[in-house]
């Protein structure tokens, strides 16, 4: 059966035998970078596409349905017209900063895919703190924002960048925490030792509640780290026009726009990972002849199965409910979900110490 | 880079909201002073969609002038044509036919309700909950399609004219208005589970825009801002116009004063709407549905003013005639014009996404305050 | 009691925000509610009355009923109409006013259909068209009445 992994080791061996060591190296580098980039430019369009199906679909209309059958090829369009805008740089920006925020937002997005295993054994670099590797770089976004915010010189980018730290830096906390929580119940870091710890069942079923609590508040933490409505005070269309990218135009705007889908992606790929298994498929424990069967869907299908669907479940979110107030998202990181997963990272060790997890 | 980006000398920054915004729906300014995201100030600057209404009437006959009103408040143009056409009626001292009186009573509550649930969707838009929008929209419509069956327009319909309306009902308007009724009463659940229900919805108003009793009578606040803070100021009751007294209907008073209780006023208010449409649809009397008028319309010499309650509060409509066939000056009170003087103190010490909640809950339309 | 309240507002916050979600799920799942229109291709079915511009309606013989009284003018708020008129000698040689040319200009005409209510001889009707766009707007000056149309027999 051709699979993900035979091609990799396909291709590794092949470079190794013609290139050699150091060069079969390079050469592997830049088709991981290639292949990366395409992955993103057509998650990005895939996912747009998407959002405006579903959120079409919510709101009783059609959504995109002339370019291309069912409308496919309209976000092509879209990013077409994108490219042909010209790129404003407002007078009075910081020009330095101001070229560069689309690009640290766009890096960032794009350093997290590192670790993220797509399918069984296909996985770029399966460094050994992976999951702490995930939530510290995952971070570094909030600068880019910050950067536009302040460098493009108007005062609704400022408003929305710090709104946007604000968010981002609260959240990062809960996120953690119920990164923490299944980090303790593998035991690892690696993402590949957390993959492999839920062949018997998935986490989010043989967690039990605490694992469930810790899914939701990390779930609810992905939807504010991307800044999702109901947390999108940082664009906050009704209050600050479109927040820290006000000013921006054209393909650098595209960027943004980009990196906030790749950030869902990347966002829900590990709530994937760390809860529902990863590629891993659906698998019970003893039932030896329906894991085998199971094991007949491709891994990939599985993991993308399993993203799409928590990328649905944050775009529901987004097409349900109000914004909160700036006050209120902060009350709702400090005063309920970090509280609430502390005490869960407590009911977590205590599982993990007497094994009921098992 | 403090001083660049527009601050005063406290250090506060100065932002414009407006005239080109999202949730300023129209071209509102204003420009507000921020100490970080609190609002210390709200300066509303008008004049963006000025037509001098007022003096362009001056120039119309009593016939022609009603149909520049439609287009101050564009959401309840029916309710204004009906207040313009009753001061008229009043200086010419003509009896309406019962029936043009139940046609006018009808259509008036069918534009409050098609305009409360443009307010609904805008203010869960201004929340950033897009959906219940579309929703809202889809019933609206309805209504809308109601009034072309019936006016020939679906916004701006000048069917209302001294001495009745200018047509009479069409065919299918008892059907429809009942089918309307059917199916909006089969949704309503839904604007309970999306919008009033939801706790984001209710903690983004609760306590938010605050105004009392007190303010809200010095700053002329009337509708359902006014009823939210526990003023009573319903026209319909206070000084009942057409058959409004001889109807059941209640008048919805809240008295927490915040954007909550505003947004609980307006509800109520669609559902007393509906509830004059059900006693109304199945009595509409017989006969004709416009009185005889003379050719040339003449107002005597004199003042007259009129008041009616449109969807946003009182509309007062004050006519000066000296004999001639053209008002020598006509003056409206606009409701929006006092809602909005009242935004300032209603938003100050709140925050940016207080000031949006504050705004949807007036539910300011700029052509009605600009004129 | 305050752990207890604590718990009651998470439960109220998740049970009310999955009542919005059941909502859009609803439509989400039930595509056969959908509303748009889709234009172009299907053309609405407008009401009867609708009121889309001024028309002059002419019978097979090439005759309007408009006597030419210009009540419609006065009556019109913007200046939308201008009536030209001018004298016929009819068949018992008398002199009768009858229109040369009525002039609606649509592009200031607001549709409030105060020249239709004001003509005695029902000459002006709303027709329901729509779709009044044009390149030149020299176009939105029409003339009504038909090249060579006369007013029909026995309307004064």
């Amino acid at each position: 059966m051709i699979s993900l992994e035979g091609l990799t080791t396909l291709l590794q061996t092949w470079l190794q035998n013609t290139l050699g060591e150091p060069w079969a190296f390079a050469a592997e580098s830049v088709i991981v970078g290639i292949a990366a980039i395409t992955l993103f430019a057509f998650l990005g369009l895939a996912l747009v596409y998407m959002e405006r199906k579903v959120a079409a679909l919510m709101q009783i209309r059609l959504g995109p349905n002339r370019v291309g059958p069912k409308g496919i090829f309209q976000t092509s369009a879209d990013t077409l017209k994108l490219v042909m805008k010209e790129g404003l740089t407002p007078d009075g920006a910081d020009k330095f900063l101001f070229n560069l925020a689309p690009f640290m937002v766009m890096i960032a997005a794009m350093l997290v895919l590192a670790p993220i295993a797509f399918a069984r054994n296909f996985q770029i670099w399966d460094l050994s703190i992976g999951v702490l590797y995930v939530a510290a770089v995952s971070s570094v976004a909030v600068i880019g924002i910050l950067m536009a915010g302040w460098s493009s010189n108007n005062k609704y980018s400022l408003l929305g960048a710090m709104r946007s730290a604000a968010q981002i830096v609260s959240y990062e906390l809960s996120a953690g925490l119920s990164i923490l929580a299944i980090v303790i119940l593998t035991g690892s870091l690696r993402i590949s030792d957390i993959i492999n710890s839920q062949a018997d069942g998935w986490w989010i079923i043989k967690g039990h509640l605490p694992v469930l609590i810790a899914f939701i508040v990390f779930l609810i933490a992905v939807t504010a780290e991307t800044n999702r409505a109901p947390f999108d005070l940082a664009e906050a269309e009704s209050e600050l026009t479109a927040g820290f990218h006000t000013e921006y135009s054209g393909m650098k705007f595209a960027l943004f726009f980009l990196a906030e889908y790749i950030n869902i992606f990347i966002g829900c790929a590990i709530n994937a990972t760390l809860f529902f298994g990863g590629w891993m498929p659906f698998h019970i424990g003893g039932w030896d002849s329906f894991n085998h069967v199971m094991d007949f869907i491709p891994s990939s299908i599985w993991f993308f199965g399993k993203t799409m669907f928590l990328i649905f479940l944050i775009m529901w979110f987004r097409w349900t409910f109000p914004r909160l107030r700036v006050d209120q998202l902060l009350n709702l990181e400090w005063k309920y979900l970090l509280p609430i997963s502390m005490v869960n990272l407590l009911l977590v060790t205590f599982m993990a110490i007497m094994g009921w997890h098992l | 880079m403090l001083e660049e980006l527009g601050t005063n000398d406290q250090g506060d920054m100065i932002i414009n909201i407006g005239p080109q915004h999202p949730s300023t729906h129209g071209v509102l300014h204003l420009v507000i002073t921020l100490n970080g995201e609190t609002v210390k100030k709200v300066e509303p600057h008008l004049g963006y969609i000025h037509r001098s209404i007022e003096k362009m009437c001056e120039s119309l006959s009593y016939r022609q002038f009603i149909y520049v009103t439609s287009r101050m408040d564009y959401l309840s143009s029916h309710i204004n044509n009906h207040g313009c056409a009753l001061c008229v009626e009043k200086g010419l001292q003509i009896e309406i036919p019962a029936r043009a009186q139940v046609i006018r009573v009808l259509m008036d509550e069918l534009t409050r309700l098609a305009s409360h649930l443009l307010w609904w969707g805008a203010l869960a838009m201004d929340l950033g909950a897009f959906t219940p929008f579309f929703y809202s929209f889809r019933e609206r419509e309805m209504i809308n399609e109601l009034m072309e069956d019936t006016c020939g327009a679906r916004l701006t319909m000048n069917y209302i004219v001294p001495g009745g309306v200018m047509m009479d009902l069409h065919p299918d308007f008892q059907r429809k208005v009942k089918e309307f009724l059917r199916l909006f009463k089969s949704k309503i659940h839904e604007y309970d589970d999306l919008v009033t229900g939801n706790i984001i919805f209710q903690n983004r108003t609760k306590g938010v825009g605050y105004i009392s009793r007190e303010d809200a009578i010095s700053y002329g606040c009337t509708g359902p801002t006014g009823r939210g803070s526990g003023l009573s100021c319903d026209i319909r009751k206070l000084y009942p116009y057409e058959i409004y007294d001889q109807l059941q209907f209640d008048e919805v008073i809240e008295t927490d004063g915040d954007s909550w209780a505003r947004y609980k006023v307006r509800v109520g208010e669609m559902m007393q709407s509906m509830r004059i449409i059900e006693q109304l649809i199945d009595n509409i009397p017989e006969g004709e549905f416009q009185a005889k008028t003379k050719a040339v319309l003449k107002l005597p010499k004199g003042d007259f003013y009129t008041r009616v309650e449109t969807a946003r509060g009182e509309l007062g409509v004050y006519i000066v005639s000296e004999g001639g066939s053209t008002p020598y000056r006509i003056k409206f009170r606009s409701p929006g014009f006092s809602n909005l003087s009242a935004l300032d103190h209603m938003s100050r010490g709140g925050k940016i996404g207080d000031l949006m909640a504050t705004m949807g809950t007036l539910d300011l339309v700029i052509p009605d305050i600009d004129r | 009691m305050f752990i207890k309240e604590y718990f009651k507002t998470i439960y109220l916050t998740v049970s009310s925000l999955l009542k919005g979600m059941k909502t859009t799920g609803y439509y989400f799942t039930h595509q056969k509610e959908i509303i748009t229109e889709q234009y172009p291709e299907v053309r609405p079915v407008l009401a009867e009355r609708f009121k889309g511009e001024v028309i002059m309606p002419h019978n097979e013989a090439n005759e309007h009923s408009c006597t030419g009284c210009q009540a419609c003018e006065i009556a019109c708020p913007n200046g939308t109409i201008k009536i030209v008129t001018k004298n016929e000698i009819n068949a018992e040689g008398k002199k009768k006013k009858a229109i040369d040319t009525f002039v609606y200009h649509l592009e200031l005409c607001t549709m409030c259909n105060l020249c239709v209510v004001a003509c005695p001889s029902d000459a002006i009707i709303m027709a329901n068209n729509y779709e009044h766009s044009v390149f030149d707007r020299r176009e939105f000056t029409k003339v009504l009445n038909n090249p060579g149309s006369k007013i029909m027999e026995g309307i004064e």
